[in-house]
């Protein structure tokens, strides 16, 4: 599947309010199909997608957390699975795009990549629940399930590149940015109104 | 240098994070406060411990709470600190956030200041903040302790980082 392909199925399932904590091409990939207010896009340092969702998840109850992970970086941060396992927050969907490299870092293999395993990893620490899909059809069927279910949960997206978008790395990590999600975040709407595509 | 050492309560510190609304404490156990304060907050009704794998865990955790103004602090070990160096760069201070970060100094005698600490893992603590241009209080007294919640609301109302550093181990009350 390619992770273009994934993240316009995911698009279509996303609200109005729902946050999302997306990194590296991921990220750009997203951006690429119309950025959102609640996209929380200035995450800083490598493999911390997890906590930032987890802080957001814990400060923002009443809405959904979606994290876009990176293979490369959740391995930065594996104990994440267990704080956030330990936090339980129900309103915390944690996907992980799976390509077996450090994409936007010269493309090199992560460690141990034919045996890496995040939703046994994230099942074993607790997650409620974990999903894996390697096909856009199937991720289309299941995605809803997914969603429906409480968090904490893992969904691990087998995906390749893909069309690749530009990466605007000055407006992740603007002010600018920052200051428009802050901005949405305490708009004080809260709609289940679906993104527009 | 010494210093007088006279000890404050765990309680008295839990007191100051009440008075700065503080609703989430990010940590990871420190045997300096560990009995005194970790404890205490582990069971204290008014604030949630939230137990991290890392202390670096603690900075964007504690970022993403600032957008909507909860508050929280990372408490941990100075060990904890030196670890998390890079994630206190790009989060806190690149991004211009409140993460205020309370750090046991493990290896501390009681009767000296931290610069003239016979621990080096002691001892290069402030010239490290120092050079990270993140401002920092030294709790050292019971008539310290006031500080923190004026630190704490410092940081939230300025959007800065501060470093509040614990030089005795706090009692149990």
């Amino acid at each position: 599947m390619r992770r273009d392909e994934a993240l316009a199925v995911l698009r279509r399932s996303i609200r109005r309010a729902d946050i999302v904590v997306a990194v590296y091409q991921a990220l750009f990939d997203w951006l690429a199909l119309g950025p959102r207010d609640l996209d929380y896009v200035s995450t800083g340092a490598m493999g911390q997608a997890s906590t930032h969702g987890l802080g957001l998840a814990l400060a923002c109850p009443e809405r959904r957390v979606i994290v876009f992970d990176g293979d490369g970086s959740l391995l930065m941060n594996l104990g994440s699975l267990a704080t956030v396992a330990d936090a339980r927050p129900a309103n915390f969907w944690h996907f992980v795009f799976f390509n077996g490299t450090y994409e936007v870092n010269g493309a090199h293999p992560i460690p141990a990549a034919r045996h890496v395993d995040f939703p046994a990893m994230a099942l074993a620490c607790g997650y409620r629940g974990a999903f894996q899909f390697d096909d856009v059809d199937r991720l289309e069927a299941g995605l809803p399930a997914a969603l429906a279910a409480s968090g904490p949960l893992l969904i691990e997206l087998r995906v390749e590149p893909g069309k690749v978008s530009p990466r605007d790395y000055e407006y992740i990590h603007s002010a600018e940015a920052r200051s428009r999600f802050r901005k949405a975040l305490n708009s004080g709407v809260v709609t289940d109104r679906p993104s527009p595509r | 240098m010494k210093t007088t050492a006279k000890n404050y309560a765990g309680s008295a510190i839990i007191a100051q994070l009440k008075a700065a609304e503080i609703k989430f404490v990010a940590a990871v156990p420190d045997i300096v406060t560990s009995d005194g304060l970790l404890w205490p907050i582990a069971g204290d009704p008014d604030i949630r411990l939230l137990r991290i794998s890392r202390e670096a865990e603690g900075i964007p955790i504690c970022a993403a709470m600032s957008y909507n103004g909860t508050r929280a602090i990372v408490l941990m070990q100075q060990t904890g600190l030196m670890d998390t160096l890079n994630e206190v760069r790009a989060i806190a201070i690149d991004y211009r956030l409140p993460i205020v970060m309370m750090v046991g100094l493990q290896g501390k005698e009681d009767d000296c200041l931290p610069e003239f600490s016979g621990s080096y893992g002691v001892r290069v603590v402030i010239p490290v903040l120092c050079a990270m241009e993140l401002p920092f209080s030294l709790i050292e007294h019971a008539e310290h302790i006031s500080v923190i919640r004026r630190q704490i609301d410092w940081g939230y109302r300025r959007s800065r980082p501060h470093v509040i550093l614990l030089g005795q181990s706090p009692e149990l009350p």
